[in-house]
């Protein structure tokens, strides 16, 4: 299978890149199907690495490349669940993801976050299991999740730990504010900022660079440059987990659910 | 460094120009949230905008309930 044409989310081969392309209104939030799909997708990858040299993730939303994970569903969901089956419910949740994003991380090809717009919580822990992030000069990043009294739980902190000076991981983790593509570039987390609206095209250009070179060099000097940090992520899910059972962050996802602001959760 | 009154006018022409509303429409007291017509995310792209204009890093806790566009202003100030 060459193509695959789902609801929130689509991917074709072109040229050897593996086009993996999010169209999930209204800005690609991660729920039950866009991961349903996602899982879809990663259990393809085994079988197109004979054929594909790398994947581009890119949104074809023009409000951004995914602003997270879908926290409306979250709540309504763990609203409908009995007390004591919330935790293992979301940890459920938590650790399907996790495999999504290790699966995108341990993919054996070059993997690129072509980014654009919104890029918050778990669109921006999506991009940083890539290998490189190019940002349209218009994206933004955040992890807004202390605002709800979470911390990021998609492999967030570990991965940008990894990315990052940790100055940067705290003002980002700690402030919850956002930073533009320069700034992310700037900070050495995106390593080409783009001409408004020419992201994809770069990305592609790249991808064709790409393919110039040994697989098999490409993919060892990947694993020698990028470690997994798999320990760091096991204890996220649990801090995750045991913040997410907190009052406080059933009042902010209650306050988030109930407002009618595009995002409710900036300042 | 430039004046207030410049920095006013720079703002007003760049929200002027990307939200596609006459430059005379616009003054230093106006909400830009109801003048243009934008929710807080349209906000978030007129902030980046406004970064990479006036080639600074504006955190966006430091907007928070600023909502005319002589505050902006005055916001970005502090940053040039």
């Amino acid at each position: 299978m060459k193509t695959f044409q789902g609801k929130t989310l689509s991917w074709q081969v072109v040229e050897g890149a593996i086009e993996l392309t999010l169209d999930h209104a209204p800005c690609n939030e991660i729920g039950l199907a866009v991961l349903a799909e996602l899982e879809q997708f990663v259990g393809v990858l085994p079988k197109l690495r004979d054929e594909a040299h790398a994947l581009i993730i890119s949104s074809a939303r023009t409000e951004g490349f995914c602003a997270g994970g879908d926290l409306r569903e979250l709540f309504h969901l763990s609203q409908e669940l009995p007390a004591a089956e919330r935790l293992p419910g979301l940890r459920d949740f938590i650790e399907r993801i996790h495999a999504v994003m290790n699966a995108f991380d341990e993919a054996p090809f070059t993997t690129i976050a072509a980014v654009n717009g919104l890029t918050f919580g778990g669109g921006f822990e999506l991009a940083l299991t890539c290998d490189l992030i190019i940002a349209d000069k218009m994206a933004r990043f955040c992890f807004p999740e202390l605002r709800l009294g979470l911390i990021p739980g998609f492999g967030g902190i570990p991965r940008l730990k990894r990315d990052l000076g940790n100055a940067l991981v705290r003002d980002l983790v700690l402030t919850g504010r956002s930073i533009n593509a320069t700034r992310a570039q700037s900070a050495g987390v995106v390593s080409q900022v783009t001409a408004e609206g020419d992201v994809l095209r770069v990305a592609r250009q790249t991808a064709a660079q790409l393919k110039k070179f040994d697989r098999g060099t490409a993919l060892a000097a990947k694993r020698f440059i990028k470690p997994i940090p798999y320990d760091e992520l096991r204890r996220e899910v649990e801090i995750f987990c045991d913040l997410f059972m907190r009052p406080a962050v059933e009042k902010g996802l209650r306050k988030f659910v109930e407002s009618k602001e595009a995002l409710p959760y900036l300042p | 460094m430039s004046s207030l009154q410049s920095t006013t006018d720079e703002v007003l022409q760049l929200a002027a120009e990307h939200f596609k509303v006459p430059r005379e429409q616009l003054t230093a007291d106006d909400d830009f949230f109801k003048k243009l017509g934008i929710n807080s995310l349209q906000a978030l792209d007129l902030l980046t905008r406004i970064e990479h204009h006036f080639k600074i890093e504006l955190p966006d806790y430091e907007l928070q309930g600023v909502s005319d566009f002589r505050t902006l202003a005055e916001r970005i100030q502090l940053r040039l």
